[in-house]
């Protein structure tokens, strides 16, 4: 039980936030109506997508205050819990992409990784960038044409249609493509919320001694690369690109990781 | 040595992911403007023309949750949850994804007084104050989401016989659709009892749609931009004072051909050449 703590925490989030969203169609329930780009928490509180705004913004487009006002609140809560929470903790692709990297695992599909040059893991950020001028020249939101993850949020709420296929791409390109593909090389809501969450404060900590150097968090880690103090030095996983998922703290058998506020003294 | 490899393969990349994001910009860019392209379809009440709508909606499903959970939607004879009328785009409606619809041969809007969709709209693509009227309240009879339009091919009323469904179920009954009487020469003792579809009224709900009688309607709503003409500048009604103010900015427009190097008394007195 206790190495699957924060994993059963997510999924619990996850679907319990995704039901309410559901209700809020099915059951006119008030508690947390719309969708991601734009939502009333209790019937009052907005909150909103802050990259989805953003390409609005660029759009030339000036929105209403409640989207604004709502991208504000969304921007600073993960600015406080780490940006990339929304990742692990609220997107409901995380559960697609985890299944894939699952199975990855299981019929040993990571042994035989292919090198993909073209693919790395900073295109998201040129996608998030690239999102935004899209967005200015044609004078739609862009990202949200194709987005898996509002594609499938809406099919769970109002019904899926030829949608489907979109997560189903993303799936298959996880599972026979490149490991961490959509979220740990390509989606730029995930980069946008690494710039977000880049200071934020709450962070998992590594304790050196502790460590016993079995890299089992390497393996489990979606975004491995953030864990380069393994074996090393004792500090805060202070990286943007962390999505505080907390796999690493539950299949650490050592200790050697529990999560806390990052320590905004210089660390070594 | 070393070092200028670096700065050469520093170069060489940053040229590739340039290149790579220029690439991707351009076919994204495409792939977006092919699929905001759909003028077929009918928005809730009170949305922006369609090109500023897709730009504002931030798809959030706001509105389809406030109509289909409004406390009229309820079946009378069963009590229970009718479907909503506003629709999320789903992949393969062949619209922008996530944008909200409505399509009157299924569930056609119902007009609501209090209108629950607008209000909550929070990006401004459902434009509010455009539903307001002179007190200030919401009016549902300001909404233009379309025009209904009657093929009169196909509608039975044209054909002499009396059918008056369309009529009867618009919401706005002797304003936004009338029935004009005319003398039916074939029989001689007949009437034919013709609906009319007034602009100035209809506000595009559809409701005239649903209760058409003939196989496909007769009766449809369109786009207004599909289902308008607009006769411009160059024509003015000059007997009424307020057509005369929409031309007040007119700019005047000199054509140059061949012909109008002439004085029109020398080309109007040429003979016609083919």
């Amino acid at each position: 039980m206790k190495n699957i703590k924060y994993l059963l925490l997510r999924r619990v989030t996850q679907i319990a936030i995704l039901f309410l969203y559901f209700a809020a169609n099915a059951y006119g329930w008030h508690i947390l109506e719309g969708t991601f780009g734009t939502s009333m928490l209790f019937g009052i509180i907005p909150l909103a997508d802050p990259y989805n705004t953003l390409q609005v913004l660029a759009t030339g487009f000036v929105l209403g205050s409640d989207v604004l006002l709502g991208a504000a609140i969304i921007t600073l809560f993960y600015f406080v819990v780490g940006g990339r929470a929304f990742c692990s903790w609220v997107c409901p692709i995380n559960m697609v992409t985890d299944l894939a990297n699952w199975l990855r695992r299981k019929f040993n599909l990571d042994k035989e990784e292919v090198n993909y040059r073209f693919l790395k893991r900073s295109a998201r950020y040129w996608l998030m960038v690239v999102g935004l001028i899209v967005s200015a020249i044609v004078g739609v939101a862009a990202f949200e044409v194709f987005s898996p993850i509002t594609i499938m949020q809406r099919g769970i709420v109002f019904g899926f249609g030829m949608g489907g296929a979109v997560v189903l791409a993303i799936f298959l390109f996880d599972l026979f493509g490149v490991k961490n593909g959509w979220c740990g090389h390509l989606c730029p809501l995930g980069a946008a919320y690494s710039v977000i969450g880049s200071q934020s404060l709450v962070r998992v900590k590594h304790d050196h001694e502790a460590c016993t150097n079995c890299m089992d968090c390497k393996v489990v880690c979606p975004e491995n690369q953030v864990l380069h103090m393994i074996n090393k030095s004792s500090i805060s996983v202070t990286d943007g690109e962390c999505t505080n998922c907390g796999r690493c703290v539950d299949v650490c058998n050592d200790d050697a990781l529990e999560f806390g506020i990052r320590s905004f003294t210089k660390q070594n | 040595m070393a070092h200028s490899t670096n700065r050469r393969n520093f170069m060489a990349t940053t040229l590739q992911s340039v290149g790579l994001a220029a690439l991707g910009g351009m076919l994204w860019s495409g792939y977006t403007d092919s699929v905001k392209a759909s003028p077929l379809v009918l928005r809730p009440p009170g949305a922006l023309p369609e090109k500023d709508f897709l730009t504002a909606c931030i798809k959030c499903g706001l509105c389809a949750e406030a109509c289909v959970n409004r406390d009229t939607n309820v079946d009378k004879e069963t009590g229970k949850q009718r479907p909503g009328t506003l629709q999320m785009a789903k992949g393969g409606d062949s619209l922008l994804i996530g944008t909200p619809f409505f399509i009157p041969l299924e569930v056609p809007c119902y007009m609501c007084e209090d209108i629950p969709c607008v209000p909550v709209c929070p990006s401004g693509a459902l434009d509010m104050p455009s539903l307001l009227n002179d007190k200030k309240e919401l009016d549902i009879n300001k909404s233009r989401m379309g025009l209904a339009v009657v093929h009169k091919e196909s509608c039975i009323s044209y054909w002499g016989i009396q059918c008056d469904a369309c009529y009867r179920a618009c919401p706005l009954l002797d304003s936004a659709i009338t029935i004009e009487y005319q003398k039916n020469e074939r029989t001689g003792k007949h009437a034919y009892l013709l609906p009319i579809v007034h602009d100035n009224a209809c506000t595009g709900c559809g409701l005239c749609e649903q209760a058409c009688v003939t196989e496909e309607p007769a009766i449809f709503v369109l786009p207004n931009q599909v289902a308008k003409g607009k006769a411009g500048d160059h024509y003015v009604k000059g007997w009424d004072a307020k057509d005369q103010e929409r031309v007040q900015n007119a700019k005047e427009i000199h054509t140059k051909t061949k012909r109008s190097e002439k004085e029109a008394s020398e080309y109007l007195n040429m003979e016609v050449e083919y």
